[in-house]
């Protein structure tokens, strides 16, 4: 499979002051997997140098969308590219969330939403979604969503939208007893709550992880993280992961 | 005419000058999704040692401008896993194979040496002296002679194969290193190593690399490299394997003009996975334009 192409912009716009849409066009069918994730490269000059990885957020035909905040000089640079404007684009890689057979909840913490939308596009109306953000202006794709869930819970921090706290407390009240398995994507303080929260339970929960990376494809032994069987590669054995096995 | 690429270092003949650097091209079979990596002039496989490494805690890898710094910590498999799980596949293409290798001490790299040498599919071996990311005295031979000189003359008495000895730029003189590596029998000089280098987060005051510092690679660190590779050749019989930043064919041809016979691309290959055939491609096409015959002509051709 040519996993290696160049994709011009349809639309890279801007959802808050720092987080971003893009959609590009895809030369040819692709068929990713929801979890996975592609390489960007921003410019074909050598600052930034590495591609940056993101994680699919759709696909229509053949019509690719990322959603992504901007961290830093890869995401600013990206953010700044215009309509027509061409970039390099590689992948898919890494390993994917394993496909519900049923019901299942998700766990999504700002804009790791980015990660888990497509997974409920595959599987619609069966996930309860759990999405929690700082504002009701970080909530994103609210509609879609609606329609792609069973059920949405949203909570932000400020409690402008639906309940006031952090998602994982919002899934103690309201999901903790479904036992469902778990998909979720979302800062390191909301894994670490969520594994204090189901260790008791015997439900399985994936986790997508995110590290710095350079090749993305397990050459370079960059992107590790740390698992109970030693280091891991969040790109090639993630992005991926059973919240039991990681070491947080 | 199709110009003639093909070079020499020690007893090993490459079908043409560019390998892919210890480190940036895993064990081959990451990049052989992407292109038939029998193209490649070489290919030199992570850095090996006897017993299986875990590697440095992370964050391993950090950006910086034009280049990034790493501290991986030499991960590796090992030497038995190496053999049976990575090299049958490798022995599948028709390149040569360059086995990178080190060890905890004077014992494991003599060790380490032997078995590769006497192992079935690898064409040639290139001694780890310059890891920035590794503390021990023996993994700092490639900054004291008197140690590199021991090392070399060691290991060079257990092995048969092609043996390249890769330097740290971490010196005052690097020539003097070079000379050393040669006196006791090295075939080749492979240079440079990464840079020991280091960035902070200024808002949390930490070091953005797990271990603090790290090795800065990239097209940052391209102009020392050919300065020091200019600086080797001019000192040693021995052929120079230029490293350091090279991303594109213009690169590659100012390591050959600097007197590097062969170059190894490290750092593009994550850029850019077709990075080290993209170099091949490009390095002929300089060669028809500028009627060069023979890649040979090119190198050390430093107007002075």
């Amino acid at each position: 499979m040519n996993k290696i192409f160049r994709a011009e912009i349809l639309k890279n716009h801007a959802l808050t002051d720092d987080v971003y849409c893009l959609s590009v066009i895809v030369p040819f069918n692709i068929n990713p997997k929801p979890g996975q994730f592609f390489i960007i490269k921003t410019n074909e000059r050598l600052d930034p140098l590495l591609g940056r990885p993101f994680s699919i957020f759709d696909l229509e035909d053949k019509t690719l969308k990322f959603l992504y905040r901007i961290k830093g000089k890869g995401t600013s640079v990206l953010s700044k590219l215009k309509e027509g404007q061409i970039i390099q684009i590689t992948g898919p890689f890494g390993n994917w969330y394993p496909f519900p057979k049923d019901d299942y909840i998700i766990i999504a913490g700002g804009i790791g939403i980015a990660s888990v939308f497509y997974l409920m596009k595959k599987f619609p109306k069966k996930a309860y979604l759990f999405y929690g953000a700082r504002h009701r202006r970080e909530i994103f794709y609210y509609k879609e969503l609606k329609d792609l869930a069973k059920e949405v819970f949203i909570s932000t921090e400020c409690g402008t939208f639906d309940y006031k706290g952090i998602v994982t407390e919002i899934f103690r009240q309201k999901g903790l007893h479904l036992n469902l398995p778990i998909y979720s994507c979302g800062p390191m303080a909301m894994i670490k709550e969520l594994k204090k929260l189901l260790k008791n339970k015997n439900t399985p929960c994936y986790v997508a992880t995110e590290e710095r990376m350079a090749c993305g494809i397990g050459a370079c032994l960059g992107c590790v993280i740390e698992t109970k069987e030693g280091f891991k590669r969040v790109c090639t054995e993630g992005p991926v992961f059973e919240i039991g096995d990681l070491i947080l | 005419m199709k110009p003639l690429l093909e070079v020499k270092i020690g007893n090993l003949t490459l079908k043409n000058p560019v390998l892919t650097a210890s480190g940036t091209f895993g064990y081959g079979l990451e990049y052989s999704q992407f292109f038939d990596i029998s193209k490649l002039g070489g290919i030199v496989v992570k850095g090996l040692s006897l017993k299986p490494k875990e590697g440095n805690p992370p964050p391993r890898i950090y950006e910086t401008p034009c280049g990034m710094i790493n501290s991986i910590g030499l991960q590796n498999i090992g030497f038995d896993a190496f053999v049976k799980e990575k090299l049958p596949f490798l022995k599948k293409f028709d390149t040569k194979i360059i086995a990178n290798f080190f060890g905890e001490n004077l014992e494991e790299y003599e060790e380490v040496a032997q078995k590769l040498d006497a192992t079935d599919g690898i064409h040639a071996l290139e001694m780890n002296v310059s890891c920035p990311n590794k503390t021990s005295e023996w993994r700092k031979m490639g900054l004291q002679p008197e140690l590199l000189r021991e090392a070399v003359r060691k290991v060079r008495s257990k092995v048969k194969k092609t043996l390249i000895v890769k330097l740290s730029p971490q010196v005052t003189d690097i020539a003097y290193m070079a000379k050393i590596c040669e006196e006791e029998g090295a075939d080749a000089i492979s240079l440079i190593n990464t840079i020991p280098a280091m960035v902070i987060d200024v808002k949390t005051r930490r070091s953005l690399i797990g271990t603090l510092t790290g090795g800065l690679s990239g097209p940052a660190i391209r102009p020392i490299a050919v300065r020091m590779v200019w600086e080797v050749s001019r000192a040693v019989k021995i052929p120079v394997i230029g490293i350091g930043g090279i991303v594109n064919g213009r690169d590659a041809i100012e390591f050959f003009i600097a007197g590097a016979k062969a170059v190894a691309v490290g750092t593009a290959n994550f850029i850019n996975p077709l990075s080290a055939i993209e170099i091949i491609e490009e390095i002929e096409k300089f060669l028809i334009e500028e009627k060069i015959e023979n890649i040979n002509d090119l190198i050390g051709s430093l107007i002075e």
